[in-house]
């Protein structure tokens, strides 16, 4: 096993998704299965190969310094599951 | 400017690296069209984008692109050529995206150098890095007893952090430092600097170790938003790590606060436990790239930068070196300088701006750009003075005036009859009246007491109530003593 | 008119500009089959009260002569098109509540030529699943389940599981859907209709709800390759606002469909040839090679050995790119959010019951290969063979000027099954997916029924921005296979 209780506990902390203390055994087993799927790409042989992240050729479009959006707090702010005045407000964050 | 800490154990030494956040001055945004203005109500300079709503897609800003060259060039740096936007992954309410478009493996911009001057002469820092990232927006966490209030109209906008090595050994030497990156990217006009208003954030490493010994564990203390308290911070966090070390502890690398109203650093209490970034390169961007040419073109159009300006003031002008120091250490203040000095005498105006301008600006608490004084009325001044029209003396009250409301020397000079008396025989009156006022001193001089001389000198100014030309003033005394 | 909801979209074209059907009959005969086919849960949103309002619009600039090229073309939007004002849930929970308050660039450009919009397509959640199954507003009945008799429902293929099956099942002429390893083409196998994912960067992704950003295209699903390629050309087009947008200029689809493909080269992979692949297929595949050869094309056999590794390669990056982009499902700023008083507890509760479990298997999985330790092995490895991947596709592409495939390993299944088994599930991809990490065209144009009276699909794929030779060779297989939807608005 490549992923134990302790590193899916860690990576549900880090992606912010709750798991149970009695369903951390079963997602390890389900997440391992997968891997273990996954790994099968050990067998190909990438020594010197660059890695791509995009397939798109052209190059990055670029746009001018001009203003042009913005400006429209009340559509920003439509969905807020919670609004304080014009701002979003959220469980007090203590630093 | 080494400043070490004698401790019990030893002598130690402090070493510090600090990376800056420098808002890049753009009318937009890096990845939106959506304003970079401060100040403006809460979530009204927001776009879809920097609201992170679902399918919304980043567009990079060429300016901001040019501005990071700009600032690369300015320190001498590498620029490369390619570089790649990655994702910052983490949780923050005001963090939109729950990621920051940020630079990690490759950087737009490599190592460079700035130079300090401290007390010890010139120093070099290394930097290793400057990478272009969004800032995030803005949390309030005391306008209500249970909720943090979140403004996203930061989020977004542009900034270069500039990462130094390990060379800073003092806290004067990090405060040296950032203020001579203001003073570049003023020059450059790549980020205004000011540091009231964010545009220049300093996240501090703080590390002590025994002189000659290997770097010790360090500390980053965040967002510290002046000077001042860089310093302060400093002082403190270093004198902290000897006092642990000394009596057997270790550091724990970790962030901390600065508080600024006691002065202390103190630990992070909710900073995520681990943190694990996994960076990756965004899929919603493409490498940027741009040739040579585009970063020769932009080094073509360079300004003049305060290193080479000062040492033209020196030795074009004949300035001092402090003197020139001061003078190019702001942009505006440079300009000024020169415009000021432009046909005439470049110590005379020198002196002008360090010692009555500055003086005048310290003691009222203005800055350069507020004040009545420019380089046109102040200039006339000088003029004044150099003809001859008005006295050294009588130019400080003019300065003193214009100082307060403005106008022109020359109609300040008119109005209040301040012209100089240079005639000889309006002189010769004067010089008159006061001999036979003080004819026993006249006896006393005559009769070898020459320090009475200067006697003479001020009853005739005070009495022309400093109008006199002194030149002739003394002139004509001498003539008329030796009768 | 004999029936309205059997007339494919070129054909309503006709009927529209012949004064025989206007914008508001069709529209309506369409809104009556959805109320009268609710069952079959293709829609998580019918916006009758718009489609009216469009089709009135339609009309009036019909008979001034303004008439548009869509003018009066009922058609559904999968719901991760962002729709200003309307609902846009991607089939989760955790947008539930969400309004857009803009329109995606692809829809935009729809309504731009007068299409009307019947609502929005349910989906897998946020498009991961191939069945349709992981949507939070319930499973999509595929309409083969009458047309084959079966005894268990049966799904409809996914993501896009509601934009096939309304096609289908004559709830709309056609639909957009989108394709990140397989979403449009497989289900437009499982329902018997035609998918197209065009080339990455046709179609802007602006609007559209991220999934996997490197891989996600919108594309169209239809009746006919004709239908496909005028919807796409409405579809396609440069877009300034995302930067993976092509600056390409966007070809009359339809004026490829010559039926002229003599000399055309195409390929056939051999390592699709796997073992267990129900001889229906294997005969279908074949079939297709039959057509296209006695159409005058040039069959070679060819390779791409890496082939079997595109299914991993794609399971480590679209989930890691899946990873970042639900990170902004957080309950602060819109959709869902579990009231907490603490913050990290607002975080985990949120996203708890605002996602499906395949979604959070997804982000575990995406999180853990991006991950300090990991990254290297698993994310950096897939990126390096999915170069190795797409330079297989350039080598072929070399010799010949199509592909072709079939759709996928099977006929549409029963809800439920496979739910149990991801990896079972990921393999209905497998053919689907090596086209998606290449970035190529590729079109599913139904074939054949199989054994049990379902649909089977072929693939053809092309190169990077060939989309016309993709849809000729298309419109050539439809044309020799002579496959028919029945009973199209008869369920």
């Amino acid at each position: 096993m490549s992923l134990d209780k302790t590193m899916v506990q860690r990576v549900s902390q880090l992606a912010r998704i709750e798991i149970e203390e009695t369903q951390l055994e079963t997602t390890a087993r389900e997440l391992n299965n997968i891997l273990e799927w996954i790994e099968q790409l050990n067998e190909v042989d990438t020594e010197g190969v660059e890695p791509m992240a995009s397939v798109t050729g052209h190059e990055l479009p670029k746009r001018d310094d001009d203003v042009t959006d913005g400006g429209y707090p009340d559509k920003v702010l439509k969905n807020a599951p919670d609004r304080e005045s014009d701002f979003f407000a959220v469980p007090k964050v203590v630093e | 400017m080494k400043a070490l800490i004698e401790g019990q154990t030893g002598t130690w030494e402090i070493v510090i690296g600090l990376e800056v956040h420098a808002q890049v001055s753009s009318e937009s945004k890096l990845f939106s069209g959506a304003s970079t203005a401060f100040g403006a109500k809460p979530n009204t300079q927001v776009s879809l984008i920097d609201a992170a709503m679902p399918g919304m897609l980043p567009v990079i800003n060429q300016h901001c692109v040019r501005q990071a060259i700009k600032t690369g060039l300015g320190i001498n740096a590498t620029v490369n050529l390619k570089s790649v936007f990655d994702r910052k992954n983490y949780f923050y309410p005001d963090l939109p995206q729950g990621y920051q478009i940020s630079q990690y493996k490759h950087p737009i911009i490599g190592e460079g150098t700035l130079t300090i001057v401290s007390e010890e002469g010139e120093k070099e820092i290394g930097i290793e890095r400057i990478h272009l990232e969004q800032d995030a927006g803005k949390s309030m966490h005391d306008q209500h007893p249970s909720k943090s209030f979140i403004d996203l109209n930061r989020s977004g906008v542009a900034l270069m952090e500039i990462v130094s090595k390990p060379d800073m050994r003092s806290a004067g030497e990090a405060a040296a430092y950032i203020r001579k990156l203001r003073s570049i990217m003023r020059y450059l006009g790549t980020c205004d600097g000011n540091m009231q208003e964010g545009s220049l954030r300093c996240d501090v490493n703080v590390s002590v170790r025994k002189i000659g010994e290997e770097l010790g564990t360090r500390c980053e203390i965040k967002n510290v938003n002046s000077i001042r308290f860089v310093q302060q911070a400093i002082d403190y966090e270093s004198r902290r790590q000897v006092e642990l070390l000394e009596t057997g502890d270790s550091i724990d690398q970790e962030t901390r606060l600065f508080d600024a109203s006691t002065g202390q650093t103190r630990s992070m209490r909710s900073k995520e436990e681990a943190h694990d970034y996994r960076y990756f390169p965004d899929p919603d961007l493409l490498p940027l790239e741009f040739s040579q040419n585009y970063v020769d073109e932009i080094k073509a159009e360079l300004p003049e930068l305060p290193d080479h300006k000062r040492d033209r003031f020196i030795a074009e002008f004949g300035l001092s070196a402090e003197d020139a120091d001061t003078l190019v250490e702001e942009k505006a203040t440079a300009e000024f300088y020169e415009e000021l000095s432009n046909g005439r005498d470049k110590k005379l105006a020198a002196n002008w701006v360090i010692t009555e301008l500055f003086g005048a600006l310290n003691k009222s608490g203005i800055g350069l750009r507020e004040s009545k004084v420019d380089a046109h009325n102040l200039g006339s001044l000088i003029d004044l003075i150099s003809d001859g029209t008005i006295s050294g003396r009588i130019a400080k009250d003019v300065f003193g005036e214009i100082f307060e409301s403005g106008g022109s020397a020359n109609s300040i000079v008119e109005r209040k009859g301040l012209r100089q008396i240079s005639d000889s025989g309006q002189l010769t009156d004067l010089i008159d009246a006061v001999l036979s006022e003080n004819q026993d001193k006249v006896t006393e001089f005559r009769e070898g007491k020459d320090k009475l001389f200067g006697f003479f000198v001020g009853q005739v100014m005070k009495r022309s109530q400093g109008q006199a030309n002194p030149k002739l003033v003394n002139e004509l005394l001498k003539e008329k003593l030796a009768g | 008119m004999s029936n309205i909801l059997e007339l494919n979209l070129a054909d309503l074209q006709k009927a529209i500009s012949d004064k025989h059907l206007s914008a508001k009959e069709i529209t309506e005969a369409y809104l009556q089959a959805i109320e009268q086919n609710s069952q079959s849960n293709c829609f998580i949103s019918i916006t009758e009260e718009k489609a009216i309002q469009m089709a009135e619009e339609s009309d009036k600039r019909i008979e001034r002569g303004e008439g548009l090229a869509l003018d009066g073309i009922p058609i559904g939007v999968k719901d991760l098109f962002c729709t200003s004002g309307v609902s846009t849930t991607a089939g989760s929970n955790m947008l539930s509540n969400f309004v857009p308050q803009y329109e995606s660039t692809v829809t935009e450009q729809l309504w731009r030529d007068g299409a009307i919009m019947l609502g929005k397509c349910n989906m897998d959640e946020f498009a991961m699943g191939s069945a349709n199954t992981t949507s939070y507003f319930g499973s999509v009945e595929n309409p083969w389940t009458t047309r084959a008799k079966s005894e268990k429902k049966l799904v409809p293929g996914g993501s896009s599981g509601g934009s096939a099956a309304a096609v289908s099942g004559g709830l709309a002429v056609a639909a957009t859907g989108s394709d990140t390893g397989g979403s449009i083409r497989q289900p437009a196998s499982f329902c018997g209709i035609v998918g197209m994912k065009p080339t990455y960067g046709r179609c802007s992704r602006w609007g559209m709800v991220a999934f996997a950003s490197s891989l996600d295209q919108a594309g169209p699903l239809t009746r006919t390759v004709r239908d496909a390629a005028i919807l796409l050309k409405s579809m396609a087009g440069y877009d300034p606002k995302d930067s993976t947008s092509a600056n390409v200029s966007v070809p009359n689809f339809e004026l490829a469909l010559n039926g002229d493909i003599r000399g055309l080269r195409v390929g056939v992979p051999r390592e699709y040839k796997r073992e267990g692949t129900p001889p229906e297929i294997e005969n279908l595949w074949q079939k297709g090679i039959d057509i296209l050869r006695k159409a005058g094309a040039v069959i070679s056999d060819v390779s791409l050995p890496h082939t079997k590794y595109a299914l991993p390669t794609y399971y480590i990056i679209a989930p890691a790119e899946a990873s970042s982009n639900l990170a902004r499902y957080d309950g602060v700023r819109y959709g869902l959010r579990a009231q907490q008083t603490e913050l990290q507890d607002m975080y985990q509760r949120t996203r708890d019951e605002g996602f499906g479990d395949e979604v959070k298997r997804r982000i575990l999985i995406g999180t853990y290969v991006l991950s300090a330790g990991y990254y290297d092995a698993y994310y950096l490895k897939a990126q390096r063979v999915r170069a190795l991947i797409k330079q297989d596709f350039d080598n072929v592409f070399e010799n010949v000027d199509v592909l072709l495939t079939p759709t996928a390993p099977s006929e549409a299944f029963a809800i439920g099954e496979n739910d149990d088994d991801p990896i079972k599930m990921y393999l209905n991809d497998i053919f689907t997916v090596p086209t998606s990490l290449a970035g190529l065209p590729a079109i599913s144009i139904p074939g054949s029924l199989s054994n049990k009276g379902l649909p089977l699909g072929l693939q053809v794929v092309g190169k990077m921005f060939d989309e016309e030779s993709v849809l000729k060779v298309g419109d050539v297989l439809e044309s020799g296979v002579e496959f028919t939807l029945q009973e199209v608005g008869k369920q």
